[in-house]
């Protein structure tokens, strides 16, 4: 992390049986960075994201995110990242303080800090009249700016976001990203997945994984000059394309 | 473990918050234990019967009332006529009829020997059997104060004693029951249904990224469920008392400590079934058809086991509950100390260990 980097990833590689899902990908992502992190179904994505947030070991490389290495230090991983899935991840049958007050006190936040930082989000967000409703009332937007809230709440070095803006709005998606500009401009680094190709074109660098291999990683538009195409969504079906085993 | 406890309050908030999870929860012991104890009786009580009584002699007349001074039976009809007994039956206002043979005294003072005959409606034959079992039994305690007035040849007399259940109350029978089947159903259906529902909704993912360790994970959801159910224990216990006055021979302290270590292998058995399980109707499915069943079936809690075909008897040993009736009975109806029920437990303790290390295998290869 010294050295500005938060994620590393030298050749590492997950193989399941014969299989090999994640083939010797390397890559860097810098501090505050926002790294769009693309691929069809099947790519391998998923696996990825799985080793770097210490759910699954590696069978081989070398990676370390916020500075810890993966194969030994996943507990410590764990405390420094957040994540968010497609699903948002709230309790439905808890209300937005409760949920809040869960995932601060999971990730070891003091009573004291979960009062101050829950009044703040609340605040933020404009949720202060719906504090103690159930997540189940909430209209989609919120549940989504507030699942994001939650899962930075602890302050990590980086979160996750595994399709984050999966069955929502044009609008909603479009405020979704602002509230991730102001997080990476607050230092959060942002690792994200999605299918939009709209929003890779936000993403500050971004990766195409096709058959558990890194095959291109720029900026979008170093990309987009690279495959001479005049939007993201062509680079990613020219990349696509050139690659008829892929499984999907 | 501050972590741990706001994990722990989570569930506890999920469960309360539910309506249909409380109801099963505090709804489904009461009133199992009033519907077993009330409406499912092997017992009778109060079984109209007819009689038919051509010898209306005073014999006659004293066997009948000693019958129907028995508790066990009311007179419905008296009939005069053997073509009243058919409607009789058919109306459904009976369920036996006794007639007796004209010149009954008479015949039993000079012969020594009258002929009653018994009907009963055997549509239910169970319940055919045993009002003629009840039947027989008085009129041989009538035959046994005739030969005190008049002695006769030499005779075998059995004096019957029923242990631990004198009067035969089948809620004796069903209480342990009950307490077997509530501790599954809570601990391994409730638990199953319950991780496999944060699996569904997505948040499984979130808590394993999270800094909680997977056996925190899974111990925070189990443990609101070891309270409930103790709880649930206690509520039967004392309905069993107070409203069927079902006695408790035995230590509670020991009881309680079977009854934990029960929990704890249903508990295991809810988590393995929820580690193969992708939803929760799959979770409720595997508990129901998987577990309910052959507990019920295979306890020795319907069925005794001693008359089950060998491959039966043989699968009943794998199943826990066989041996934690055994050890409830033993200790609430028979009183007996730890002595007796060691072997049973260090069964399910067997048992629990291979489920644990079983599911925790099995939890493992699903992160994988």
């Amino acid at each position: 992390m010294n050295n500005g980097f938060v994620i590393q990833a030298e050749k590492l590689t997950k193989r399941f049986g014969d299989f090999t899902a994640v083939n010797a990908i390397s890559f860097d992502v810098k501090r505050g960075e926002i790294f769009g992190f693309l691929g069809a179904n099947g790519a391998g994505k998923t696996t990825a994201i799985r080793m770097l947030t210490g759910l699954l070991s590696p069978t081989s490389g070398q990676a370390s995110v916020a500075g810890y290495d993966v194969y030994r230090q996943s507990e410590i991983i764990k405390k420094n990242i957040g994540y968010m899935s497609q699903r948002f991840s709230l309790y439905e049958d808890l209300t937005v303080y409760e949920n809040i007050r869960f995932y601060g006190g999971i990730y070891g936040l003091s009573d004291k800090q979960i009062i101050e930082k829950s009044g703040r989000l609340i605040g933020k967000l404009g949720l202060e009249h719906a504090r103690n409703t159930c997540i189940s009332s909430l209209p989609l937007g919120w549940k989504q700016k507030l699942a994001f809230s939650v899962a930075i709440l602890h302050d990590p070095a980086i979160v996750f976001l595994d399709e984050p803006t999966g069955g929502v709005d044009p609008i909603t998606r479009r405020q979704f990203w602002n509230q991730i500009y102001e997080a990476a401009h607050n230092g959060v680094t942002v690792f994200v997945t999605t299918h939009y190709m709209d929003e890779a074109e936000y993403c500050d660098r971004v990766s195409i994984m096709v058959d558990g291999r890194i095959d291109a990683l720029d900026t979008p538009a170093g990309l987009k000059r690279q495959f001479e195409a005049g939007a993201m969504n062509d680079v990613f079906i020219r990349l696509a394309r050139s690659q008829p085993a892929e499984k999907s | 473990m501050k972590k741990f406890f706001g994990f722990v309050i989570k569930e506890f908030r999920h469960i309360l918050r539910d309506k249909r999870t409380m109801l099963i929860l505090f709804g489904m012991p009461v009133i199992q234990v009033l519907l077993f104890g009330y409406a499912i009786r092997n017992e009778i009580t109060d079984v109209k019967i007819a009689v038919l009584d051509y010898a209306n002699d005073y014999m006659s007349r004293e066997l009948t009332d000693k019958l129907l001074s028995s508790d066990y039976f009311i007179l419905m009809d008296r009939l005069n006529d053997e073509s009243e007994i058919e409607s009789s039956f058919r109306s459904g206002r009976v369920k036996e009829a006794l007639v007796i043979e004209p010149q009954f005294a008479n015949r039993i003072l000079r012969e020594g020997k009258g002929h009653v005959q018994i009907i009963a409606d055997a549509s239910d034959p169970n319940m055919a059997q045993m009002l003629i079992a009840y039947t027989t039994a008085i009129l041989t305690e009538y035959q046994m104060s005739l030969s005190h007035t008049k002695p006769a040849g030499v005779r075998v007399i059995p004096e019957v004693k029923m242990l631990y259940n004198p009067e035969m109350k089948s809620v004796y029978f069903f209480v342990p029951g009950i307490i077997v089947i509530l501790l599954t159903l809570i601990c391994a259906l409730m638990t199953s249904i319950t991780i496999t529902r944060e699996k569904e909704l997505g948040t499984m993912e979130v808590l394993l990224v999270s800094p909680l360790k997977p056996v925190q994970i899974i111990t925070g959801k189990v443990i609101p469920y070891v309270f409930l159910s103790l709880i649930n224990t206690t509520t039967i216990l004392i309905i069993a008392r107070y409203v069927f006055g079902v006695p408790f021979a035995g230590s509670y302290a020991l009881f309680y400590a079977e009854a934990l270590l029960f929990i704890v292998t249903a508990l295991s058995l809810g988590i393995l079934i929820s580690t193969v399980s992708r939803t929760q109707q799959v979770a409720m499915m595997a508990s129901l058809a998987g577990l309910m069943l052959p507990m019920i079936m295979l306890s020795g809690f319907v069925f005794p086991v001693s008359s089950m075909p060998w491959p039966l008897q043989w699968l009943s040993n794998i199943v826990p509950a066989k041996w934690f009736l055994t050890i409830v009975k033993g200790i609430m109806l028979k009183g007996v100390g730890f002595d007796y029920i060691w072997k049973e437990t260090l069964i399910i303790i067997g048992m629990t260990l291979f489920l644990l290390t079983l599911s925790a295998k099995k939890f493992k290869i699903r992160l994988d």
